[in-house]
């Protein structure tokens, strides 16, 4: 009886769509901060973990949103979380196994992916009361939406911080240093990405002003 | 909303946690040798480096077992111990008798200060009885002390690498030393962290920092000194010195204090060598 509506009809698509932009989890709602923060000073990491967080959260989603009938609304928080923990559980095992080097980097920040408020937040919000399929493209698009902002943030900060991108030396290539130019040391420390992502959310609200706060 | 009763939300989560717990530990297990071979992997390259020979995920195994010709373990008095592997020693352990060691040992040295207080002389003689019970603990914790020792072969060279765990700012650091067979000479280091500070303290693990060690003695007329990290730069010349990072001065003072211990449990060992 679910399949009257077409898979990508236009109010799905806005599901998917409308994170990566007008409704983004990190520039918008303004959450999911501290690992923005935290894991952006180059671009590796950064993909992993947004890689890690659409499985996570689509995962999540999904489960969530096949048991809503029969989740008893008194602990539905102790499940959600529970669904949430395992899946990163999941994550971080994987990683160990075949991403070692990266899981290095990433150390704690995989298993803070469970108090990632986003994640919660669309459980309890989304999955809850709508379809898998629907519960499905808001996972991608959230956690897209999420991990868009941190790739460009890692972008900027490895590049002006490290002179590299993906551990490939970019401005020692470009003979850059020789003109006299330094890496900025200030890049690599966790208020720039707060700064960068304040330029992001700047410069999308200057182009959206149906976005600004009027109060 | 609909209603559900006590015991359909007992049994509910349950279930929930009997077949989450059931994934989990499957693959867990699944992949848990996988992953004891990274870590091993890991400590193999960490080796390597200390002897200033590059590798990665892949080779390092082929590396290892080509220039890494015989390891073992000791213990304080430099005895080898038999059937114990060097990758097994659980150096999170070795630090925390480290510590042990150095907190008895101040105990002692506050007894030494106090006579001077006439006041406090009953309880120096109290002290003074314990006194002789502290040494007899700290033997016995030194008793307990595994220390590894790989040997590398390069060429005609043979090189000594011993293992190194302390404490830095914000969590753990650790790395391995290699000397050159005076016994005396840094060949090469390598440093690992945890989570120090980008930037500042965490710059022990670029190769900047540990190419000064290279050169450096740890011993001045056969008493042992160690490599000391010096704020605000060591002379020019300073065979037991380096400079210390600038704003990471608590991370340069642990990578001194690891060094001196970690290192002061080899000094027999070394002594056994020289004879």
């Amino acid at each position: 009886m679910y399949e009257k509506e077409p898979l990508f009809s236009s109010k799905n698509m806005k599901l998917l769509k409308g994170p990566l932009g007008k409704d983004n989890p990190i520039t918008v709602q303004v959450l999911g901060i501290c690992s923005a923060l935290a894991i952006t000073v180059n671009l590796k990491p950064s993909v992993v973990m947004a890689i890690a967080v659409v499985a996570v959260l689509t995962v999540s989603n999904v489960v969530i949103s096949l048991l809503r009938k029969y989740i008893p609304p008194r602990i539905r928080i102790i499940v959600q979380l529970t669904v949430i923990a395992s899946m990163v559980i999941l994550v971080d095992l994987i990683l160990k196994a075949f991403a070692y080097d990266i899981s290095k980097q990433l150390s704690v920040f995989v298993g803070l992916i469970i108090t990632n408020c986003i994640i919660m937040g669309r459980l309890e919000a989304f999955a809850m009361a709508n379809k898998p399929w629907q519960s499905f493209l808001d996972g991608v698009g959230n956690a897209g939406g999420y991990g868009i902002i941190l790739v460009i943030v890692a972008f900027f900060r490895e590049l002006l911080g490290s002179g590299t991108l993906w551990d490939y030396p970019v401005f020692g290539k470009l003979g850059i240093y020789n003109s006299g130019y330094s890496d900025n040391g200030l890049m690599i420390l966790p208020p720039m990405a707060l700064i960068t992502v304040g330029i992001i959310i700047w410069v999308q609200r200057s182009k959206n002003r149906d976005l600004i706060e009027t109060h | 909303m609909k209603q559900f009763s006590n015991i359909y939300v007992v049994i509910f989560a349950t279930i929930m946690v009997v077949i989450v717990a059931t994934i989990l530990s499957f693959v867990s297990m699944q992949l848990k040798p996988k992953q004891i071979k990274n870590e091993e992997i890991e400590q193999m390259k960490n080796i390597l480096a200390s002897v200033n020979i590059n590798s990665n995920a892949k080779n390092a195994e082929e590396r290892f077992n080509k220039y890494i010709v015989y390891s073992y373990v000791i213990n304080i008095k430099g005895e080898k111990i038999e059937d114990v592997n060097a990758f097994s020693v659980d150096m999170k352990k070795e630090v925390s008798k480290i510590q042990k060691i150095n907190i008895l040992n101040n105990t002692i040295k506050e007894t030494k200060k106090s006579p001077f207080n006439n006041f406090l002389a009953s309880v120096i003689k109290f002290k003074e009885k314990n006194k002789a019970a502290i040494k007899s603990e700290i033997l016995n914790i030194e008793g307990t002390r595994r220390l590894p020792v790989y040997i590398c072969k390069k060429g005609k060279n043979t090189y000594y690498v011993f293992a190194l765990r302390g404490k830095g700012l914000w969590g753990p650091i650790w790395g391995y030393i290699s000397l050159v067979d005076d016994f005396n000479t840094v060949y090469g280091i390598y440093f690992g962290h945890d989570s120090e500070t980008p930037g500042l303290g965490a710059e022990i693990s670029e190769s900047e920092f540990q190419a000064m060690f290279q050169g450096k003695k740890l011993f001045e007329n056969s008493k042992f000194v160690s490599v000391k990290v010096i704020k605000g730069g060591a002379e020019p010349g300073d065979l037991h010195g380096v400079d210390a990072i600038s704003g990471g001065t608590v991370t340069s003072k642990g990578v001194e204090n690891m060094l001196f211990d970690c290192l002061s449990g080899y000094i027999q060992f070394i002594n056994k060598q020289m004879d």
